[in-house]
């Protein structure tokens, strides 16, 4: 693992303003990420999806951002211009979302919009982009490349749509992938597939993952580094193996209230929320 | 109840009772229709209309059915604001009472068009199978005439007149609307929801009423209302052809067609029900698209 | 109590025929929790729903089930609906959005013609943890652990002997599917329930059941004990394959996986 970040993001505040006040979605969230797979677990309302958004200036509207500093590879995401942000989006930054359902294009054949991701960032020919698509889709395990390339995202399975997604987002060679919900609506072996598929990829590539999701159990076995979120904020930062050792209440809460294979069959313990933990911590971890 | 302790009542966190629950869902829906101004002209609008019908009897100067030839086609002005028609009625009395029957128009066929078009869409699409095939295409049957067509046919089979005219309008009009319903209850039917009224035994009658026409109700009653408008020029439509309502009653259509001779000169005598016809559309209109805001499901509307 | 001999469920006809449910066995006793785990078209949700009688006008139901001693006809009788009942997975489907809370549950009390319907509510309410104030409040006004929680209460209002249990907490937040979980293990100690559990959650079938299915592909793999299961004493490679991909991300492991196809 490099020393170098290539993200840093301090104190991220993320506010909604809505007819009933001001919502903090995000409250002085803070790290940085180097060539590692940094977990961001939470629950729904956590705020971990709106970190990962804001990172890419995808935050929906009415969303104020504030940072301290919000920095990729040198360059300040905060008050770029459309433009520097427009060849971030992809070229240096990249994410994959919960269900290919819904965010492949479903009147455009597969290998179209993977050549489309590839031609916004660079300036080669159709037939590059062709050769370039088909060896993306082999890297991703696609056993018949050619078939997929000409197929429609509902004629394909939900695990491949989400190999199609990584190939889509791999393409135009970013440094930092964020993963929302990347395998959540997928079966659990195939899951498990495709995150090989991007662990894979991202060793070869020496890139930067965030991965986001609801399950610590997953973070905790595919990442380095786990940031576990409540109410906005940071509640505990810690390295993936040491995990069980962690200490905050509210990520032994989570640990504890988890039902598992080899658990006794006694009551589940039941997370008690601390009302102190919403407080704004200020500068976090 | 105070007004501050009605509001406080309606905006409680935790409401004490099934009424109370609901008002408190239509306040809610009240505020949110509030914030689009332009659907609170609408409701302006045809609230002014309803006014105005009830309130004919008073604000009106005459009962616009006398005749005073001596004064006929006469310019708008300081004493017939709009001017008086053919036969020397003032226009503006007549616009008036004209109201009442607009109204009656369109509420008999809404009560006529809506219930009938919900039965049949939500059976159609609830039930499904040969069920709805036919009564599909019962609907297709009706959805295929136009309107103005079948409405003279009807006429001149059963001699013309304002009720004969309005059975003809809700013979033409049912037919989206059992559409829609039919579409939402599709959408519906494998809802868990349903599933568990199902499971609790509940019959098909039941789910039907209970269930899948109360979600239709909003689709249904915002296509109403953005119908509005051709029911109202519709019915125009068969007084201007004289087969609506007879003269002397004031029904806009009517006043329009017997008034069109005179567009010219006297050009007062057909605009101004015109006009009165447009706003009210209008007003329907606007009025549709505020309540289709407003219905959003999530905003539990 | 249960009991399903050659369970077969066909969607659609002809050459569109879907068979999603193949020769599927099983039989639950009184009091038992019995899991039905499987991936996603495993039929383990179809199972649950042709022996809850849902399936009568979309799918082609065969086969003998017998619940409480009573062969089940095609149209469920009154009361099977009594002593049968369901928890749905969507916590935010399974309740009718125009409906407040009382109505929703005061409906099987309704049809069942109960009495004092009122008491049983507010007492139904009172079980799952939830007080009177939620009575009169419609379910996009509560939260989804709490919507999930009026399910389990609407279940509970005809006293029922079963519930089945369609994948109830993978909608829900870990630390709410903890509090559920714990609220149907204590409902069924103090009713004496007999449970039928669906989901694709091993570690939620080990926690709640004794006994488990494993299905795929519309059959039935592998019945075994809970005990068995946890000892990895499974002589299927779906199940062990099954059970590996539960543990989390193993790198090694996911090289082995084998594609179980059609």
């Amino acid at each position: 693992m490099s020393n170098s970040s290539l993200l840093r993001v301090e104190d991220l505040h993320v506010t909604y303003h809505t007819p009933t006040g001001p919502v903090q979605a995000v409250k002085g969230v803070s790290f940085d990420l180097g060539r590692e797979k940094l977990g961001i677990v939470g629950e729904s309302g956590s705020g971990k999806s709106q970190t990962g958004r804001a990172i890419l200036g995808l935050t929906a509207p009415g969303g104020e951002v504030r940072a301290k500093r919000l920095e990729f590879d040198g360059t300040d995401l905060l008050n770029a211009d459309t433009r520097t942000m427009r060849r971030i989006r992809g070229g240096g930054i990249s994410m994959i979302m919960q269900d290919p359902k819904y965010s492949l294009n479903p009147v455009m054949t597969v290998g179209k919009q993977i050549e489309e991701a590839f031609l916004v960032h660079s300036k080669d020919s159709k037939r590059e982009a062709r050769r370039r698509t088909l060896e993306m889709l082999r890297a991703v395990k696609i056993r018949e490349p050619e078939r997929v390339y000409k197929a429609y995202p509902h004629e394909v399975s939900g695990g491949m749509g989400q190999r199609i997604m990584i190939a889509m987002m791999m393409i135009p060679e970013p440094s930092i992938i964020i993963a929302d919900e990347p395998t959540s609506a997928l079966d659990v072996t195939v899951q498990l597939q495709v995150l090989a598929v991007l662990d894979d990829m991202i060793s070869e590539r020496g890139m930067g993952l965030i991965f986001i999701s609801h399950d610590l159990n997953l973070i905790a076995s595919f990442c380095d580094r786990i940031l576990i979120m409540y109410g906005g904020q940071v509640m505990e930062e810690c390295r993936a193996a040491d995990l069980a050792q962690a200490s905050h209440p509210y990520t032994r809460g989570l640990l504890d209230c988890l039902p598992r294979l080899d658990g006794t069959r006694e009551e589940l313990a039941v997370l008690r929320r601390d009302p102190a933990w919403l407080e704004a911590r200020g500068e976090s971890v | 109840m105070t007004a501050l302790a009605l509001r406080g009542w309606l905006l409680a966190e935790v409401p004490k009772s099934k009424a109370q629950a609901r008002c408190q869902r239509v306040f809610i829906s009240w505020l949110a229709f509030k914030r689009n101004p332009v659907a609170v002209i609408g409701l302006l609008i045809i609230t002014s209309l309803v006014l105005v019908a009830l309130l004919a009897p008073w604000i009106t100067a005459s009962d616009a059915l006398e005749l005073d030839l001596s004064g006929r086609l006469q310019p708008p002005g300081s004493e017939h604001w709009l001017g008086t028609d053919e036969l020397g009625r003032d226009i503006l009395d007549r616009i008036i009472w004209g109201s009442r029957i607009t109204l009656y128009i369109v509420g008999l066929v809404s009560i006529i068009v809506v219930p009938i078009g919900l039965l049949i869409g939500v059976m159609a699409g609830y039930i499904g199978g040969w069920v709805d095939t036919v009564l599909m295409r019962l609907t297709d049957i009706f959805l295929a005439f136009p309107r103005l067509i079948l409405a003279m046919a009807l006429v001149a089979a059963l001699g013309p007149g304002l009720e004969n005219a309005v059975l003809a309008i809700a013979l033409t009009t049912w037919s989206p609307f059992a559409r829609i319903a039919r579409a939402e209850a599709l959408t519906i039917r494998n809802s868990d929801f349903i599933l568990a009224a199902r499971m609790q035994g509940v019959s098909t009658a039941g789910i039907l009423a209970r269930h899948v026409a109360p979600l239709c109700m909003s689709s249904v009653i915002v296509r109403l209302t953005l119908d509005m408008a051709g029911i109202i020029l519709t019915a125009a439509g068969l007084g201007f052809l004289g087969l609506g309502a007879q003269p002397p009653t004031p029904e806009w259509g009517a006043m329009i067609s017997l008034g069109r001779q005179y567009l010219i000169d006297q050009w007062w005598v057909p605009t101004m029900p015109g006009i009165a016809i447009l706003v009210v559309s209008l007003g329907f209109n606007l009025l549709g698209d505020g309540l289709r805001d407003v219905f959003d499901p999530k905003s539990g509307g | 109590m249960i009991d399903i001999r050659d369970l077969d469920v066909v969607f659609g006809h002809g050459k569109q025929a879907f068979h999603a449910v193949r020769q599927v066995s099983l039989a639950v006793e009184a009091g038992q929790s019995f899991g039905l785990v499987g991936e996603s078209g495993s039929g383990k949700t179809t199972v649950l729903r042709a022996l809850a009688g849902l399936l009568d006008r979309v799918a082609t139901v065969s086969g003998v089930m017998t619940v409480a001693d009573e062969t089940l006809q095609e149209q469920r009788s009154k009361s099977f609906r009594r002593r049968v009942q369901m928890v749905f997975q969507d916590p935010y489907g399974s309740l009718h959005p125009r409906h407040t809370v009382d109505t929703i549950m005061s409906e099987p009390a309704r049809v069942h013609r109960l009495d004092r319907i009122e008491e049983r509510v507010v007492s139904a309410l009172e079980e799952v943890g939830l007080d009177a104030s939620f009575r009169f409040r419609y379910p996009h006004q509560i939260s989804g652990g709490q919507r999930q929680r009026v399910s389990v209460a609407r279940a509970l209002i005809t006293d029922p002997d079963i519930v089945l249990l369609d994948e109830p907490t993978s909608a829900l937040d870990v630390s709410v599917q903890a509090e559920v979980l714990n609220l149907l293990m204590r409902l069924k100690r103090e009713h004496g329930l007999t449970y039928v559990l669906v989901s694709h959650n091993l570690a939620v079938v080990a926690h709640m059941c004794e006994t488990l299915s494993v299905m795929q592909n519309g059959e039935i793999v592998e019945t075994m004990s809970v005990q068995q299961l946890r000892e990895h004493s499974s002589t299927m490679p779906y199940t062990q394959q099954l059970l590996t991909a539960s543990l989390g991300y193993d790198r090694a492991a996911i090289d082995a996986f084998e594609e179980f196809g059609q």
